[in-house]
């Protein structure tokens, strides 16, 4: 077992299921997502089938299950950017990246998020890559932001 | 304390403390139900149930909501009616409507409730479910399409099994249920036990079929195809095709066997004998020489994956003897092989077991030897009833036929191996008289019997107290191991059968036999167990005949390499 999440794990009572969430966050937080080696630890260290911690780990969308890419793109699906066209945004990016919201490519080098609301609606659609925001983007320019990350990938 | 209430303009009594389901079931109205397991915590998620309260003008639902004195209930207003058939039209609407060609065709509970609500037209369109069909578990395929998220496998799988392989997984119009990682069920813990199966309203449990090579080896003329079946089966057939509940069609369903074109039919009641020989023998040895105790049963597959998978550190504990199916298995194709002339890569195997996970034991690598497999192909009693309706059987007018010998005789000690308790009773009537030399005086141990789920007895052999606990439902399994590990208890030997009440009620049986056949499938065991003269193993003729000539002995050479085997540690997703 990895020495963080041992760190982790002891920082909370053996057998206490009540912290789940906070255990997952604190692996979260630290790895970046959710390994299967992690989640077999919490149901070891919490006495709890690893079927039950995937099923609360699957209800909230804060839990990812692969690594973050290089590149992070957050893609938000808010009402104003709903309106202006975010859905085929979000189409156009997973066609490029090759896989669905919510995972990384096989490169590692981009993975895709769903937000509720980045709180930049005036930007509309929105999306933010590794935190930099990029607005009105639309499904010509958003292949011409994403040829730049790769490049800088490949370098 | 009882109180009145009104249902449907009608006083009726009511307790403090039961539902308002409780009351109606009890004064015999029907309403339907979904995610309702009796004896289980409700959950009311499904809203099949839902009454009208005229007191509070709401719905509500009846599995959860307790009584109240002076509650006013409707049990069937239009608004009642009209709220269910929307439920059932929702669950339709992502449904994949391929009813003609699902193994609950004619069995399926979205089936009945949408016949019964005369939903007569698809008035709600939804996107059609669009999941991967996990086949990859020997014994239980799941379609997630066809699941209506009831949860009641969840719930079967947690709180009868102490599983819980599989949950609910994602939110809302995303959920499905399955794995951890949502893998397929061959990497889980899943013990196949089948109960799951049992509970599901729809096909999106069932077990994993072996129909189209047995048909191919059924018109093969190389081909020798034999057949045996388990204790349970021949009480438990009878619902599967409208006869009976609980009744024993041994005698037709051996004619049925034959006409269906099994070549020679066995009872694997006979090899539930070879086990007691085996097991009993086991038991006296291990106590007398100090060996690993308690010991505990290994007929139960299900367990046995259970005990690899959660008390590794128990395998010393359990008896290395084969279950009765994997017994038969080799000695048909070693000692009845050499008997008949018969090559054994010729022999085709068939087993007819109450049991989904003897799917999984017959394909074990352990059960293969020196590459010839002990049984070929696994038959529940679900689908022995398809393949009797698929030859065109008329069971009304079948002359009962007997098994074939040898392997056919048994006694009724091993039929017992049916019920919960049962090869505990026969063992304990075989060490009696390994130990004594002389018979047990009563041969019905009460304690052990019935649906309890964990039985304890002493019982006083030659002055030595054996004491011995019998358990059924893998979860009290786990509380009763628990308590061993924690010095709380002591036995001398345990028998586990991971499905409540024991095969007669397995993973592998009818679905949707109610609580009084269940119980009347145990009834007809004991009743055959009361009636019949040879009532203990090491009295069965044939058992005696096949440690004469091919045997020798109890735990000698030969038993050692056909009939014994080991386990190991299973490393799975827990």
């Amino acid at each position: 077992m990895k020495t963080e999440i041992i760190d982790i794990l002891q920082k909370y009572p053996a057998g206490a299921k009540e912290n789940l969430i906070p255990i997952l966050q604190d692996i979260q937080g630290n790895e970046g997502f959710l390994s299967k080696g992690s989640v077999i630890e919490v149901g070891n260290y919490l006495s709890m089938p690893t079927s039950k911690i995937f099923g609360v780990a699957t209800f909230y969308n804060q839990f990812r299950f692969s690594p973050l890419g290089k590149f992070h793109i957050q893609v938000c699906r808010g009402t104003a950017c709903h309106v202006l066209g975010s859905l085929t945004v979000l189409e156009t990016i997973e066609k490029y990246v090759g896989v669905k919201a919510g995972s990384t490519s096989r490169d590692g080098i981009f993975s895709i998020e769903e937000v509720a609301c980045m709180g930049a609606c005036g930007l509309a659609p929105v999306i933010s890559v590794n935190g930099n925001f990029h607005a009105k983007v639309n499904s010509e320019s958003i292949k011409e932001i994403l040829d730049s990350y790769r490049k800088q990938a490949e370098l | 304390m009882s109180f009145l209430i009104e249902i449907n303009n009608k006083q009726v009594e009511a307790r403090k403390g039961e539902t308002i389901l409780d009351v109606l079931k009890r004064n015999g109205i029907k309403v339907p139900t979904l995610c309702h397991l009796k004896d289980m915590f409700p959950t009311g998620s499904c809203r099949m149930c839902v009454v009208e309260n005229l007191k509070t003008n709401r719905l509500v639902t009846s599995c959860s909501t307790p009584v109240e004195e002076g509650m006013k209930i409707l049990t069937h207003s239009a608004r009642v009616v009209e709220s269910r058939k929307t439920i059932v039209e929702l669950l339709l609407s992502n449904h994949p409507d391929d009813c003609l060609y699902c193994v609950r065709n004619k069995n399926c509970e979205l089936q009945n409730l949408s016949e019964e609500l005369h939903v007569r037209e698809r008035r709600i369109r939804g996107v059609k479910n669009n999941n991967h069909i996990d086949r990859s578990s020997v014994s239980i395929v799941r379609d997630p399409d066809k699941c209506i998220l009831c949860g009641r496998c969840v719930r079967v799988c947690e709180e009868v099994m102490g599983v819980s392989c599989i949950d609910f997984i994602n939110r809302g119009s995303k959920t499905v249920i399955g794995t951890t990682f949502n893998q397929g069920l061959n990497t889980s813990s899943c013990v196949n036990c089948g109960q799951c199966i049992m509970v599901c309203p729809t096909g999106a449990l069932s077990e994993k079929s072996h129909f189209p090579e047995l048909l191919s080896m059924l018109s093969n003329p190389e081909k020798t195809v034999v057949v045996q079946y388990a204790p349970a089966i021949s009480v438990s057939l009878a619902e599967e095709l409208k006869l009976e509940p609980g009744k024993d069609i041994n005698g037709i369903m051996n004619a049925a066997l034959r006409k269906i074109g099994f070549k020679y039919v066995f009872d694997t009641t006979f090899t539930a004998d070879l086990t007691i020989m085996e097991e009993a023998s086991e038991l006296v040895e291990r106590v007398k020489t100090g060996g690993v105790l308690p010991m505990i049963t290994s007929c139960c597959p299900g367990w046995i994956k259970f005990a690899e998978e959660f008390y590794p550190e128990m395998i010393p504990n359990l008896s290395s003897c084969k279950s009765p199916q994997q017994m038969m298995g080799a000695v048909i194709k070693t000692y009845w092989s050499g008997k008949t002339g018969v090559k054994p890569e010729n022999i085709y195997s068939v087993s007819v077991m109450p049991c989904t996970a003897k799917k999984f034991e017959a394909q074990r690598e352990e059960m293969t030897n020196k590459g010839i497999t002990d049984v070929d192909a696994v038959l529940t009693t679900r689908e022995l009833g398809q393949l009797i309706r698929m030859f065109g059987i008329d069971m009304n007018n079948l002359a009962p036929e007997t098994t074939d010998s040898p392997l056919g005789y048994r006694s009724s000690a091993g039929k017992l191996f049916a019920a919960s308790g049962g090869v505990m009773e026969a063992a304990i009537r075989t060490a009696y008289h390994f130990i004594t030399g002389d018979e047990l005086i009563k041969f019905k141990i009460e304690a052990l019997r019935g649906f309890k789920g964990c039985k304890e007895a002493e019982v006083d052999i030659d002055g030595l107290k054996v004491k011995v606990a019998v358990v059924n439902g893998l979860a009290n399994a786990r509380i009763l191991l628990d308590s061993i590990k924690r010095g709380e208890k002591t036995f001398h030997f345990i028998e586990i059968m991971a499905c409540p009440g024991g095969c007669l009620n397995g993973g592998g049986q009818h679905i949707g036999a109610s609580e009084e056949d269940v119980k009347q499938r145990m009834k007809t065991i004991y009743d055959i167990d009361d009636k019949e003269t040879i009532k203990v193993s090491h009295k069965n003729p044939e058992i005696i005949q096949i440690y004469e000539e091919f045997l020798e002995k109890p735990l000698g050479h030969k038993s050692h390499e056909l009939l014994h085997t080991h386990y190991y540690k299973r490393d799975v997703i827990h």
